[in-house]
């Protein structure tokens, strides 16, 4: 079972009332390479990988959900107060006329989150390149966030996230590196 | 509805303990894929050990951090009395 | 990078050269760049490596120097991509 902890990961600071700024954000929050989706895929694909590396999904896997908090506190504290006006000219007319201020796991384009954006190959180095690319593109994603943002707090905490998927995908070769070993053992030569 | 303003200890402790959470998080995730290393299985225990004295001091500013019997409660309830990690 | 010298340094970001058009619609962005951070380079990591304290971890986002990857908008370090 999973137990909450009412403590954020990092301490997230914003420092505008900047509506715009959560619409692009989303991204991380519902879009294909987002935080929803990387735990959602680590988690998945641990029951179908060898033991060795089940502790490793798993373990980021969780850390995930606390990435998915640190970007809904992004996109709550930009959006905390803003008017519908203020929402209709950062261009979240539209979210707002479904959704008033509420998250939505939906990419910065609306696109609601889909189960598709996963995978689940049960080969372990299918899975765990899957895993590693998908680090690589939430790390470019926190990239291009982090160079349209002006607003150093969220920087701050984005930059933080971006070292994070360097260090999983570090964790993911040593993975695929920890199964090339066993199935080494195997070869004759 | 909570409109408890939290003192600046607490922001202090909450910023340690995030830290150190931070440093177990690297050694959980170092440590399953170096099962072997002796040295980071000892730094881990000592911080999980530190972790274990800084909660109370947190809890008595800000309530329970986990439930499920994690945490004792206060009287009334105390869960949902201090404010959220996303509102604070 | 120093004209003439032969041994490059390590950089977690490498630049190119795109083809610039005459008919280009846009002014030219003459040299592109990408980010290399470390983990395309460290290997297993070896144990005992040199570590931050742990608030320092805390604001790098990783324990280990040799992990560390900073980052700033590229348009407004040297007015590059």
């Amino acid at each position: 079972m999973w137990i909450y902890e009412k403590k954020l990961q990092y301490p997230v600071k914003v420092s505008t009332c900047n509506p715009m700024l959560a619409k692009f954000l989303i991204e991380q929050y519902g879009g294909a390479d987002g935080e929803l989706a990387a735990a959602l895929r680590y988690l998945n694909q641990r029951y179908s990988i060898p033991d060795k590396v089940i502790g490793l999904l798993t373990d980021i896997g969780t850390e995930e959900f606390a990435h998915l908090e640190m970007i809904a506190t992004m996109v709550y504290k930009l959006t905390k107060d803003a008017t519908p006006e203020q929402m209709k000219a950062a261009g979240l007319g539209a979210h707002y006329a479904n959704h008033d201020n509420a998250l939505f796991y939906n990419n910065a384009a609306g696109v609601p989150w889909t189960a598709s954006y996963i995978q689940a190959k049960g080969d372990p180095i299918a899975d765990l390149y899957e895993d590693i690319a998908a680090e690589e593109k939430a790390r470019a994603t926190y990239q291009w966030l982090i160079d349209m943002s002006d607003d150093p707090d969220l920087n701050d905490g984005l930059k933080f996230l971006r070292e994070r998927e360097v260090v999983h995908s570090q964790r993911f070769r040593e993975a695929v590196e920890i199964l090339k070993e066993e199935q080494g053992k195997k070869k004759f030569y | 509805m909570s409109q408890k303003q939290l003192p600046q200890e607490f922001y202090q402790l909450m910023e340690e303990l995030q830290a150190v959470d931070f440093v177990l998080v690297e050694l959980t995730l170092y440590l399953d894929t170096h099962p072997d290393d002796t040295a980071a299985i000892q730094q881990f225990n000592d911080m999980a050990y530190y972790r274990h004295q800084l909660v109370p001091q947190i809890e008595q500013y800000y309530g329970p951090l986990q439930q499920f019997g994690n945490s004792y409660s206060g009287y009334p309830w105390n869960w949902n009395q201090s404010p959220w990690p996303w509102q604070i | 990078m120093k004209a003439g010298v032969i041994v490059k340094e390590f950089t977690q970001r490498k630049y190119y050269h795109p083809y610039v058009s005459p008919f280009d619609p846009c002014p030219p962005i003459r040299v592109k760049s990408y980010d290399t951070p470390p983990q395309l380079y460290l290997g297993f990591q070896p144990p005992g490596l040199p570590q931050y304290q742990p608030k320092q971890a805390l604001y790098s986002g990783t324990l280990w120097p040799a992990l560390f990857s900073p980052y700033d908008n590229p348009y407004e370090r040297g007015g590059q991509s």
